[in-house]
């Protein structure tokens, strides 16, 4: 299974498509990074501008993690579109280019093929936001340094720096499990066709459907909008907030993984069953 | 008889009401090199596609090397090696990486030795760091080969392996099967639509049309034991006529037109008519054998064509 698994790893980057999410999101940090390098201060003072007259801001406030903060809430929504370029790619593009004939007349079971290339697909999104986090935190801390985490999400709450890095880890780890489940519906939708521009497209359009649907302030939306995976995606700026709402975050962690699994047993029956006729 | 490889029972394939596959029945012993013979739409690939498990049957059963297709799939395929249709690589890795991978997913040695003596096989070694995009069809096809003999198969199933090659590739490809059955005792299974091609390499073969089985046998049964029509063209066409009426050739007689005369014999009733031409002060300007395995072969083409 190591062996498939490093296998479909190669197969994924030695291609040009999957070097596109980390060049994208290399490029939009950067840019983000020098904007708040020149204008960061602005953006301070418009953020505590209703405070400035009751109190007094001491310390380094705008600093790498505020940087790593504000990248992450507002890359979120796009990460998605990088993750299914690959995600939607996994088995179609096996399908457009005629190599299933060739992969599965190998003594190798079905399900291992599947499994290793979800399996590989999960990497790269790991890989992918840790690349995220390397730039947007490593390397943001190293240009603007450490200091408090002023975190505004409808209410302001200043974190001292001692209480900020296991947020970010627990907010990465939760955008984990949110990525992982935009992956587990390209690839199931990879499954079922012979190009990989329809999963992409369906994936997305299901993650857009969903996100206005829930935004729409209908009462009947917003009583099914719960049941969308699309609101348990964004739990992961709990870890932003004091106290922490932990059964939100475990409700929420629990559901997008019962979605993953639930695609990943769907891909791999639809797989298994599939006549390869391509 | 030598011990049975593919034993194939009532094999059928529909797709929705189209069936592709009907009943069909296969036997394929060890060192055979079976033709498995058909116009395009045959169901060929299906049935090499069903041998192999990426389809699954409507109904029937697949043996091979004695196990069910269905039950013992993993360790059949581990003796397998097989060319579906024309051979697709991951065109943006080279012939080397290729191999490498499915030499790897069939447990094959996938030493640099091994590959690149592969690779020399089939005359890829000195393309063996080009991506697999930079090739010509022709290349792909050996390349295709050179994946399918890597793990050192016992039996190779080959879907049209000549397809796309010009006659020299055509006819190293024909040479390399004959080296691979006789020097290295394989079972090769090999699907044309050429008759010439398989007659020329095969020791057993069977013909489909509309998925079913139409004739099967051994080539030299099928071939040589078989009946000929023969045309001969020769001058003062008139006379002759009426002189074949007049002799025993007039039984064997099939067709004439305004140049030729053509005839139902067995091979060795041609020179002997040849000289009968000669000796009534004819000449005979071409004697053309077309044998009836070939004109049945033709029918069934031309009218899949139609």
């Amino acid at each position: 299974m190591i062996t498939l698994i490093w296998i479909e790893l190669q197969k994924i980057f030695k291609k040009w498509r999957t070097y596109i999410g980390f060049i994208a999101i290399g490029t939009l940090v950067i840019i983000v990074q020098i904007a708040l390098y020149f204008t960061g201060d602005n953006y301070i003072k418009a953020m505590t501008r209703g405070f400035q007259d009751s109190f007094i801001m001491v310390g380094n406030l705008f600093n790498g993690y505020l940087v790593a903060n504000l990248v992450l809430g507002g890359l979120f929504i796009h990460i998605p579109f990088l993750i299914v370029l690959v995600g939607g790619d996994l088995l179609a593009s096996e399908a457009t280019a005629g190599t299933y004939r060739m992969l599965l007349t190998r003594p190798v079971s079905r399900l291992k093929v599947v499994s290793a290339k979800f399996c590989a697909g999960l990497i790269y999104v790991f890989l992918l936001l840790a690349w995220l986090a390397f730039l947007s935190l490593g390397v943001s801390c190293l240009i603007f340094g450490t200091g408090e985490l002023l975190s505004f999400s409808g209410k302001l709450i200043i974190f001292s720096r001692d209480d900020v890095l296991w947020r970010f880890a627990g907010a990465y780890a939760y955008s984990m499990l949110s990525m992982s489940t935009v992956f587990a519906l390209s690839y199931f939708f990879s499954s079922m066709v012979e190009n990989a521009i329809g999963p992409i497209v369906a994936t997305m359009a299901v993650i857009i459907i969903f996100i206005i649907l829930s935004a729409l302030p209908i009462d009947f939306l917003k009583d099914i909008s719960p049941y969308f995976f699309t609101s348990h995606m964004i739990h992961w700026s709990n870890f932003f907030n004091d106290p922490v709402d932990y059964q939100k975050i475990m409700e929420s962690a629990l559901i997008l993984g019962v979605h993953i699994l639930g695609l990943y047993l769907v891909t791999t029956y639809l797989f298994i069953k599939k006549d390869i006729l391509s | 008889m030598s011990e049975q490889i593919i034993e194939v029972r009532g094999l059928t394939k529909k797709f929705k009401n189209i069936t592709a596959v009907n009943n069909l029945d296969l036997n394929v012993y060890r060192g055979d090199v079976f033709g498995f013979l058909g116009p395009n739409g045959a169901g060929k690939s299906t049935t090499i596609r069903m041998l192999l498990s990426l389809i699954k049957p409507t109904s029937g059963s697949i043996k091979i090397f004695g196990y069910s297709i269905k039950e013992k799939r993993e360790e059949i395929l581990r003796k397998v090696g097989a060319i579906v249709e024309k051979p697709d690589f991951y065109l943006y890795l080279s012939a080397y990486k290729n191999l490498e991978i499915f030499g790897k997913l069939s447990g094959a040695d996938v030493s640099k030795k091994k590959i690149m003596e592969m690779l020399e096989l089939v005359g890829l070694s000195k393309r063996a760091n080009s991506k697999v995009k930079t090739y010509s069809h022709g290349m792909k096809q050996r390349l295709g080969l050179a994946q399918a003999l890597l793990h050192d198969p016992e039996l190779i199933i080959l879907d049209e392996p000549t397809t796309g090659l010009d006659p020299q590739g055509m006819k190293e490809i024909r040479e390399l099967i004959l080296y691979l059955s006789r020097t290295k005792n394989k079972t090769v299974f090999l699907s044309s639509h050429i008759l010439r091609e398989v007659e020329l390499i095969a020791t057993r073969m069977i013909i489909i049309n509309k998925g079913s089985a139409q004739v099967e046998g051994t080539v030299n049964d099928l071939l040589n034991m078989d009946k000929l029509t023969v045309t001969f063209e020769v001058d003062k066409i008139d006379t002759a006529k009426t002189i074949i009426q007049d002799s025993a050739w007039k039984e064997k007689l099939v067709s004439s037109t305004n140049r030729e005369l053509s005839f139902e014999l067995i091979y060795n009733d041609i020179p002997a008519l040849n000289k009968f031409f000669v000796e009534n002060g004819f000449s005979v300007s071409s004697i053309i054998p077309v044998r009836s395995l070939e004109n049945f072969f033709l029918k069934i083409t031309e009218g899949n064509g139609k």
